[in-house]
């Protein structure tokens, strides 16, 4: 099962200036999206309603419409670890200090994890079918896997799949205070070897389609997960299996995120199964969410079609000239492993 | 993408029952689950009806085997999925390549709303246990390992058809030769997030609810989850399934965020979906497990699809949640385990609190609880929030 | 009444959050449903919570709502005859 990235659409930290050298530098330990005047996308009637999860989602996937020259999409299908969490927080305020009383139905209605999806359809006014991943760090990976039985039922479908998730003010508070965010810069951030990383926030959307066609930016060859391994040794095993099956990389791009634990489990990675194979990263550039895979993909797509890989992107190893085949190789914490494979058009 | 899928077992813990065979008493007998609040603290406790699992959160992780202080979604998950792969007699589940697909929509807000109150306070306060979980998909991972099931696991969130949407993501899996059984379904507690928020929208209703009635103001929301265990032909010779699952699909209303379109257009393209798939016209149904809400919007727009679906010929109709209330993401898993049982034991059940049938429809949804009937195929409906429409089709053989 | 209506559409403006709105351009007898303002059932809702919120007004059944909020001058009307029947 495998298929063709038709067009893409991201909102993150980053833009398109990524490609042609330009990294938008951040410093502390949240990296925010560099929200683009919504409005382009969206009436102004809707968008008073909108927090800000659905207007990135909503303007990602458009952007990828767009990019696919594509207006109605066969399916929507998409994932978020955390759902509209800005609603929940909302509503959640008012449920406590307002004691259960005079409470409104804006953010209730908005906290549901499926509104950026059908916010999507009502503004398309599309019924295809709709999906809502909401796995933690498989959110994205589920989606894609969705899309691509989807196209080997219906080769002649086009799929709009992808990921939005958001940092509020709220779930900073409580997240910091598991220990997981430290002050960094993204020049640093990958070399600090500390404990800790920055939070991050995106949406990406994808088209997929089963032909390759003009606007293909590259084919999404395979996405493999992997749930709780035992060991270090039991990964290895598997990504082991995935390369003989699909091939080495020409380029290997990690989620890494700075913490010096959960980098350590790439480093081994790599000198057991990618010897001589240079490594790029993305968390230095988007920030750490469960969804992050989705601006990798984004990345990695732009590399593929662009033919040549971003500076800022490389992590170790000669920078390759036009890579072919891009492996994405992400965890969380080491219970969850993403494969995901790309390939040149 | 081919073979069948099979419904090999089923399991449901809700506000009639604590087991399949508790629930089906509750139908047989006529008892409704609506009762005033016991277990969760709300100021509206008095007002609104609910249909609460008969049992606090100790007794629940005892008989799940969890701690205590886990998300009732959890508990309530735990007890209905094994209880559905103990039902299938297949044994232990390490030697099968399986998979947990469970639906919810809130994951672990019980214990989150409980965490805010001191978190609001002084943000350096709340314990967080209490939000440890609060992730749907951390529901779902606290259940899986406890199951040992590691092949696949997913969490779908699609508002009130979140259940049904498990199910269809379980069996596509199957059919595509990646897993070999799946335990596919949903789970939601009742929290007061969203007691409080079907509040705001004004459908509460503040007497037990009469789905399909002309007297209908709105729903009660119940918890519970409900799971099938989905299997593949070569496991399905081993033992005697239940029923198969013939036809699905999901559709969007593509209307409003919340409400139906007056037609239903997102409903009947869900059953029409579904039929197709099945291979079925629309007059080999033999009973509809519906949605059936209560609210004034869901059951015309429903009922108009399935008028415009069916006309002139009604299969028997009713919906469950005259019993067991909206259990949210929990309804189409737990609705997917009466139907497919349904089908196993001839079962048509009943609507509660039936009186006075809907102008704008013409028909009525069944009253009396009946067995042994000769049942070939049974279509359950699940729409939620988000226009998400789904329907699944069951069939006999 | 004119301190009322004009009180009340700085309320809706603020309540629905109807950016770029402001409140001369809400006509005293402009619909607010549909072709109007172009708000919505969700909307009645809100507008539900504000009469609760700003005018001690509770309002029972949601199907009074389109007859109540057609305009701000209705709005304004059943406004000054709930406060007579208190009063």
């Amino acid at each position: 099962m495998q298929a063709y990235i038709q067009g893409t659409g991201c909102v993150s930290a980053q833009d398109n200036a990524l490609f042609s050298g330009t990294v938008r530098e951040h410093e502390g330990d949240r990296m925010p999206v560099a929200d683009p005047d919504y409005k382009q996308w969206i009436d102004i009637k809707q968008i008073r309603r909108m927090g800000r999860v659905i207007k990135m989602g909503v303007a990602a996937s458009h952007i990828s419409l767009q990019d696919a020259n594509l207006s109605m999409p066969d399916a929507i299908v998409m994932g978020t670890a955390y759902g509209c969490l800005a609603d929940t927080g909302v509503f959640l305020n008012k449920l406590v200090t307002q004691h259960e009383d005079m409470l409104t139905p804006t953010a209730f209605i908005q906290s549901t994890h499926n509104t950026v999806s059908g916010q999507i359809a009502l503004m398309l006014g599309c019924h295809a079918y709709n999906n809502t991943f909401v796995h933690g760090a498989f959110s994205l990976e589920n989606a894609l896997q969705d899309s691509l039985l989807l196209l080997a039922e219906d080769p002649s479908k086009q799929i709009l799949a992808g990921a939005v998730d958001e940092i509020t003010d709220y779930s900073h508070q409580i997240l910091s205070r598991f220990r997981l965010y430290k002050n960094a810069s993204t020049g640093n951030l990958l070399h600090s070897g500390t404990h800790g990383t920055v939070a991050g926030e995106g949406a990406a959307f994808f088209v997929l389609g089963a032909e390759k066609n003009e606007h293909t930016a590259a084919e999404l060859t395979a996405v493999e997960m992997l749930y709780n391994p035992a060991s270090e040794e039991e990964t290895f095993v598997h990504i082991a299996k995935f390369l003989e099956r699909f091939g080495r990389p020409d380029l290997l791009v990690t989620g890494r995120n700075g913490d010096v634990k959960n980098d350590g489990y790439y480093g081994a990675g790599e000198e057991k199964l990618f010897a001589g194979v240079p490594v790029a990263a993305f968390k230095h550039l988007s920030g750490e969410y469960p969804t992050a895979a989705a601006f990798a993909i984004w990345m990695t797509a732009g590399i593929l079609k662009k033919g040549t890989v971003p500076a800022a992107a490389m992590f170790k190893g000669e920078t390759p000239a036009a890579p072919k085949k891009i492996l994405i190789w992400n965890h969380q914490n080491g219970k969850h492993h993403s494969l995901i494979l790309l390939s040149a058009c | 993408m081919n073979g069948n899928v099979w419904i090999a077992g089923g399991g449901v813990i809700s506000g009639i029952g604590h087991d399949l065979g508790q629930c089906m008493v509750a139908f047989e007998e006529m008892r409704p689950g609506m009762k005033t609040l016991q277990h969760l603290h709300s100021v509206h406790a008095d007002t609104f009806p609910v249909v609460e699992v008969k049992a606090g959160n100790a007794e629940l992780a005892q008989k799940a085997g969890m701690p205590a202080h886990w998300s009732r979604t959890a508990l309530l998950s735990m007890i209905a999925a094994r209880e559905a792969w103990q039902s299938t007699g297949l044994g232990d589940i390490a030697q099968y390549r399986a998979g947990f697909v469970s639906a919810n929509t809130v994951g672990g807000m019980d214990k989150t709303e409980d965490f805010m109150k001191a978190f609001l306070e002084d943000t350096s306060k709340g314990s967080l246990r209490e939000v440890v979980h609060h992730e749907c998909g951390a529901v779902t991972e606290l259940v899986a390992d406890v199951l040992g099931i590691r092949h696949h696991v997913s969490t779908i969130s699609t508002a009130c058809s979140s259940g049904a949407n498990a199910l269809m993501y379980g069996s596509r899996m199957i059919r595509a030769g990646m897993l070999d059984v799946v335990i596919a379904g949903g789970t939601d507690a009742l929290t007061r997030f969203t007691l409080n928020g079907f509040n705001t929208l004004m459908i509460l209703d503040q007497q037990p609810c009469r789905p399909f009635d002309d007297t209908r103001t709105g729903l009660n929301l119940g918890e519970g989850a409900g799971y099938v265990v989905l299997v593949s032909d070569e496991i399905a010779k081993k033992i005697q399934p239940w029923c198969r699952l013939s036809g699905f699909a999901n559709a969007n209303d593509a209307y409003h965020q919340t409400a139906s379109s007056p037609e239903g257009t997102g409903n009947f393209m869900a059953m029409q979906g579904a039929l197709k798939m099945s291979g079925l016209a629309a007059s080999e149904i033999d009973y509809i497990n519906l949605h059936g809400t209560g609210t004034q919007n869901n059951d015309s727009s429903e009922g108009q699809a399935v008028e415009r679906l069916f006309a002139p010929a009604y299969p028997p109709a009713s919906s469950t949640k005259s019993f067991t209330g909206h259990t949210l993401g929990a309804s189409g898993g737990i609705e997917a385990v009466f139907s497919a049982w349904a089908l196993r034991e001839g079962i048509i059940y009943p609507n509660a609190n039936f009186t006075t049938r809907m102008k704008e429809i013409p028909f009525s949804p069944v009253t009396a609880f009946s067995k042994d009937n000769n049942l070939r195929h049974v279509m359950s409906n699940s729409f939620g929030f988000g226009g998400n429409c789904s329907s699944l089709v069951f069939s006999k053989e | 009444m004119e301190k009322l209506m004009a009180d009340l559409k700085a309320q809706i403006i603020q309540q629905l959050n109807l950016q770029e709105v402001k409140p001369e351009d809400i006509g005293n007898d402009q619909p607010l449903f549909k072709e109007g303002l172009g708000l919505d059932s969700i909307d009645a809702l809100e507008l539900i919570v504000l009469l609760q919120q700003h005018h001690n007004i509770r309002i029972a059944k949601p199907e009074d709502g389109p007859n109540i909020f057609y305009s701000v001058r209705t709005m304004a009307e059943y406004i000054t005859a709930e406060k007579n029947k208190t009063a």
